[in-house]
């Protein structure tokens, strides 16, 4: 069988859960050969065995993790002239397109980025134009490279020998133009990560700046906070918490917008959520023509009631 | 410094976007277009940076005629001269065959003088994939410092130092020029075109490209030559308006009802 390359996303060697939907879905495909660039294999090797990864080929070299994206491509177009495999899939993320753009090209082959489903004769689904449209395509040239959004397809376990490959890529002298000379980690909120999370909370405009209700909610919820553009402009919310076009997009089980009207911007970065709530005080806001249950009232009052209501269902 | 950058012509987010249904690719003509909103932020930062300095801002463009207004528009808000690559083949170009198209005319635009620094957008507001910045670093064989949430450019050192915000960290990058950066929307303010733009524009010189004028051969470009096929387009069916509900006091327990029943809590 042919072995199917999968990017792995990890923070210090913790493979993140958008890893484990890509294993899941190369399974369909393919053999999954995880690629594991910039941490030993020790951190990471039992969650890739677990979701079914054959090899891992590990990447430590110091040169790939100091500079940006360029590296990573050559790593990858190193082992697909390597392997040949089936096809290669990495998550959704900036840098992730990136370096699947960069791997194309070098390959020659065809790119699809955002698929929302890979089936296992590697016909891919989209959504575009702010969720308006669903485009089934399929890459004609070369090796396919896909690019899937977190949320896609519930993980599955599969245990497999996740057999260790180390491997020293030879890089070029342009591949090291650009140098990344210091990395601030993101500080630690104890909420889940937005695009991974199944359920996001988030307060826009009509929060005035005040998230603490919105907060409140979420963490009743176990949710993510998300925040629209108006609110992260206002500078009411980080940029890292913005969902929309310029931000995260975002694919919940359940999406609550609150005190957000609903912007064509902010709708791209959320429209293909499962259920979607909203609370908000106008009732003509064009968020209500999306949501599955919606209540025209004001944050303030209709988010502490229901949290208070669902803490005191759990007892 | 010589500056390039790259913008795109895309229809407008707020109009009624489709596809054309005899190829399935976006609908370029039908509707009403504009310089992509993201494409202003590197063209602020182009200005800003030969404003601090010295230098010449080129801005280009490829697309249907229609496109020669993205170009307007940035020439009002002040850079200094405009290409257009405008041919009937490039309809219908993917990502690959745009990076293509422009990194071609990069290289043209550098027989007439270095180009020192390649500025485009974070995505554009109609594809949104992200990656032609990236397609266009590799070609180029320039370093590729995207994402910048903020650039600092040092002339005399030839170099740049850009913040990169990625998911779960925040990055400083630095590169020497000639490099591509592409930047964010949290990088400036963009400014409106002034009178005094407007009126200057009209006098700046602008180049219209052919496919032959770069050297592209038309079998490389346009739908045909697309590594990728779509095999299905089909609008969304519009979501069913669920229920909405009056706050009377009650609101937020019929919210927290609707979870329980939905199994969220």
């Amino acid at each position: 069988m042919a072995e199917v390359l999968v990017l792995v996303d990890h923070v210090d060697g913790a493979v993140r859960k958008t890893t484990t939907e890509l294993l899941t879905l190369a399974r369909r495909v393919g053999e999954p050969s995880a690629v594991l660039v910039g941490a030993d294999a020790s951190a990471a090797h039992d969650t890739l065995a677990r979701f079914g990864a054959a090899k891992v080929y590990v990447v430590s070299s110091a040169d790939v993790v100091d500079h940006l994206v360029a590296p990573t491509a050559e790593v990858l177009a190193q082992l697909v002239e390597r392997t040949s495999p089936a096809a290669v899939l990495l998550p959704s993320n900036g840098e992730s397109k990136e370096i699947a753009a960069r791997l194309a090209i070098k390959t020659g082959s065809g790119l699809i980025t955002d698929a929302v489903e890979v089936a296992d004769d590697l016909t891919t689904t989209q959504s575009v134009f702010a969720g308006g449209y669903t485009v089934r395509a399929r890459v004609t040239a070369g090796t396919p490279i896909i690019t899937v959004k977190p949320n896609s397809v519930t993980p599955v376990e599969a245990p497999a020998a996740a057999e260790v490959v180390p491997f020293e890529p030879v890089l070029s002298q342009a591949a090291l133009g650009a140098r990344v000379t210091e990395r601030r980690p993101r500080a630690k909120t104890g909420r889940p990560e937005l695009t991974e999370a199944a359920i996001v909370v988030s307060g826009g405009r009509g929060t005035g700046g005040d998230f603490a209700a919105v907060e409140a909610f979420a963490d009743a919820l176990g949710a993510a906070v998300g925040a629209s553009r108006a609110a992260v402009d206002a500078g009411w919310y980080p940029h890292a918490n913005q969902v929309g076009q310029t931000g995260k997009t975002v694919s919940p089980q359940l999406y609550v917008a609150s005190g957000i009207s609903g912007a064509i911007q902010h709708r791209a970065g959320m429209q293909t959520s499962k259920t979607i709530v909203a609370v908000n005080k106008d009732e003509e806001a064009p968020i209500f023509e999306l949501v599955d249950f919606g209540v025209v009232g004001d944050l303030f009052t209709v988010l502490p009631q229901a949290t208070e209501a669902i803490e005191k269902s759990r007892g | 410094m010589n500056i390039v950058v790259c913008v795109k012509y895309v229809p407008d987010a707020q109009a009624e976007r489709g596809f054309e249904e005899s190829d399935l690719t976006t609908d370029r003509v039908g509707v009403d277009g504009r310089l992509s909103e993201l494409d202003e932020y590197p063209v602020e930062e182009a200005l800003k940076i030969v404003e601090a300095g010295e230098g010449q801002v080129t801005v280009l463009t490829m697309g249907p005629e229609g496109a020669a207004d993205a170009v307007k528009k940035a020439l009002q808000m002040g850079a200094h001269a405009g290409v257009h690559v405008c041919d009937e083949a490039i309809a219908g170009s993917d990502a690959v065959a745009t990076s293509l198209v422009l990194a071609r005319a990069i290289q043209k635009l550098g027989e007439a003088g270095p180009v020192d620094l390649v500025l485009t957008g974070m995505a554009s507001t109609d594809g949104v994939m992200s990656v032609v910045p990236a397609m266009l670093a590799e070609r180029l064989g320039l370093p590729q410092v995207t994402y910048a949430s903020e650039l600092t450019v040092d002339a005399a050192a030839r170099s740049v130092q850009a913040r990169r915000d990625g998911d779960a960290e925040t990055l400083l990058v630095t590169a020497q020029l000639p490099a591509l950066v592409s930047v964010t929307d949290q990088i400036n303010e963009p400014r409106y075109p002034s009178f005094k733009g407007i009126m200057a524009a009209k006098k700046k010189p602008v180049s219209t490209w052919t496919l032959a004028d770069l050297g592209v051969d038309p079998a490389q470009v346009g739908l045909a030559a697309s590594w990728t096929t779509v095999e299905q387009v089909s609008a969304r069916p519009p979501r069913e308006q669920g229920q909405v509900v009056k706050d009377e006091g009650d609101g937020g327990l019929k919210l927290a009802e609707f979870l329980t029943a939905g199994k969220f809590v």
